[in-house]
């Protein structure tokens, strides 16, 4: 294994009184795709939301332990929640652009952070460039070039979440947190984001909420098994999809149970 | 037997509830058709371009362009002033506030401005300018219409805000926007439509209230020609107009009421034009 990205120590959350991660510790390995699989309700996406810390946005969430990333404790004190959230990207399972042109969608994040840099000021033609080469690499340039200045809901779902895509690449994460990413997609745009996505880990580190087994061991090459809130197994995707050391994920792997 | 019985029931409530759209909608159709009717013979050229002339209030020349441009400053006056302070507010109470106490606080006093009689804001507005030394002005008016614009707006806003799809925000804070950023850049833009009926609810109001204005604004034949001096309202035409004995005079008044109707009625035909401009960036 890698030097892994990020270090998950001891991590608990609860939502109210549910506690729905229990004691997590794991490593998520550098710029591979980590797969994090298991059944309905087992803190899948609570687990990959407590990454980006955007966990804390629901009410009543409370969350113990550290996130090691790169070094920080990204619940350590000082630490600025806007500045985890540019370095660890997301993916939501339904897309949701934002209420503005196709380009400034893609422009957003680079706006805010103010990313567009001195070669930018007053032509606006590196932010130009960048956004083409973020829709490049979400496979969406060639559907939208020449409407780049189209409202983004005019796009079809399929082209939404590749757009999404777009837009978290386009802050430049070291991490890109899936969540079920294509879950609201047709097959085959379901199979550009997974194209996508298995292009991207040469460059980021990604870790993917999946909710099917199959798509787990067609991307995974990392992989963590989750069961009611605890972490049951975790390894690489070859070694736990032939021989999980655990009764309960041999049991999940086969069909027995969830 | 028993299907039958639910079908009946239904169709009942069917016509129930045609009945009661039908209801209001013709009362508005009634309200229009009088208006229309009785003011329409008085409505000429010289209403709407002349201000009041000697003897215009015992049925001679001259027109209500005083009350028309004075109704226009004070409402537009107020409904910008409450704007700077109302978008802030409720961007303020869907973002920081949230569902805090403090919130909930201010949303229960808004609710109870809302429901101030607009005498009240006129009295209150009065007794603050007799303490200031100020006379009847356009300023005093435009203050006075803002106070009881403000919480229509900012609670029209707040709701409107609320709607904005939780994942939307979470998708700008994924990419490291803060709340401030995705209040202004994400939330305006989704709930925009929304916002500008809350802009126009308000400058409606503002637009039709008499008692606000009274002693606020006071009451003038000129045009305005500064924020200090008195100024005309249409809704004070309508009644002094209507109170005096001659019927050449109280046709004029139905004849504001129509103008005011129209301004009313125009600017909301406007601003739905512009709300389906404003819909295409928004996202379901």
């Amino acid at each position: 294994m890698t030097e892994p990205q990020i270090r998950i120590q001891d991590l608990n959350a609860w939502y109210g009184s549910a506690h729905a991660l229990k004691g997590i510790t794991a490593e998520i390995p550098a710029r591979q795709i980590t797969a994090i699989f298991g059944p309905s309700g087992c803190g899948k996406t609570t687990l990959l939301r407590s990454l980006n810390r955007l966990l804390e946005e629901v009410d009543g969430t409370w969350v113990t332990g550290e996130v090691w990333l790169d070094g920080i404790d990204i619940y350590g004190r000082g630490v600025d929640v806007t500045e985890v959230r540019t370095r660890v990207g997301m993916l939501a399972p339904k897309p949701f652009p934002l209420p503005m042109s196709i380009y400034d969608n893609v422009a957003y994040g680079r706006r805010i952070h103010g990313m567009h840099g001195r070669l930018d000021k007053g032509n606006g033609r590196n932010l130009d460039k960048m956004v083409e080469r973020y829709l490049r690499a979400a496979g969406l340039w060639d559907e939208v070039q020449d409407r780049l200045h189209a409202p983004a809901s005019g796009l079809s779902t399929g082209q939404q979440q590749r757009l999404c895509l777009a837009r978290a690449l386009a802050v430049e994460p070291e991490v890109l947190l899936c969540d079920e990413p294509t879950s609201a997609l047709d097959p085959i745009s379901a199979q550009r984001i997974e194209d996508q996505l298995v292009a991207l880990k040469e460059e980021m580190t990604i870790v993917v909420v999946t909710h099917s087994l199959q798509q787990a061991r067609r991307l995974a090459d990392h992989v963590i098994f989750l069961w009611l809130g605890e972490l049951v197994e975790a390894g690489p995707g070859d070694r736990v999809f032939q021989a999980p050391s655990d009764e309960r994920t041999r049991a999940y792997l086969a069909g027995d149970v969830g | 037997m028993k299907w039958r019985r639910a079908k009946l029931v239904e169709r009942f409530f069917q016509v129930l509830m045609i009945g009661s759209a039908a209801v209001v909608l013709g009362s508005l159709v009634l309200i229009l058709a009088t208006v229309v009717y009785k003011g329409i013979s008085a409505l000429n050229l010289d209403m709407l371009t002349q201000v009041p002339k000697g003897g215009y209030y015992m049925g001679k020349e001259g027109g209500i362009l005083n009350a028309i441009v004075g109704s226009l400053y004070l409402a537009g006056g107020a409904t910008a002033l409450s704007l700077v302070f109302a978008l802030p507010i409720a961007l303020y109470l869907q973002f920081y506030a949230e569902r805090s106490r403090f919130a909930e606080l201010a949303r229960l006093s808004l609710d109870v401005l809302w429901g101030v009689p607009s005498i009240v804001y006129g009295a209150f507005g009065f007794i603050i300018m007799l303490w200031l030394g100020m006379r009847a002005s356009l300023l005093g008016g435009i203050i006075a219409l803002a106070f009881l614009e403000l919480p229509i707006m900012v609670r029209g806003m707040d709701e409107a805000i609320a709607m904005v799809p939780p994942a939307l925000k979470e998708a700008s804070y994924a990419l490291g926007a803060t709340r401030l950023e995705t209040a202004v850049k994400v939330a305006v833009r989704q709930t925009a439509p929304g916002l500008l009926t809350a802009v126009l609810l308000a400058f409606g109001r503002g637009i039709g209230d008499a008692a606000s204005v009274l002693f606020t604004a006071g009451y003038t034949d000129r045009l305005p020609d500064s924020l200090l001096s008195p100024a005309a309202s249409l809704p004070l035409a309508v009644f002094f107009q209507l109170g005096t004995p001659f019927p050449a005079v109280q046709e004029r008044a139905y004849a504001s009421a129509l103008v005011l109707t129209a301004i009313v009625l125009g600017l909301s035909l406007i601003s739905r034009g512009l709300a389906r401009r404003l819909n295409k960036h928004v996202i379901r």
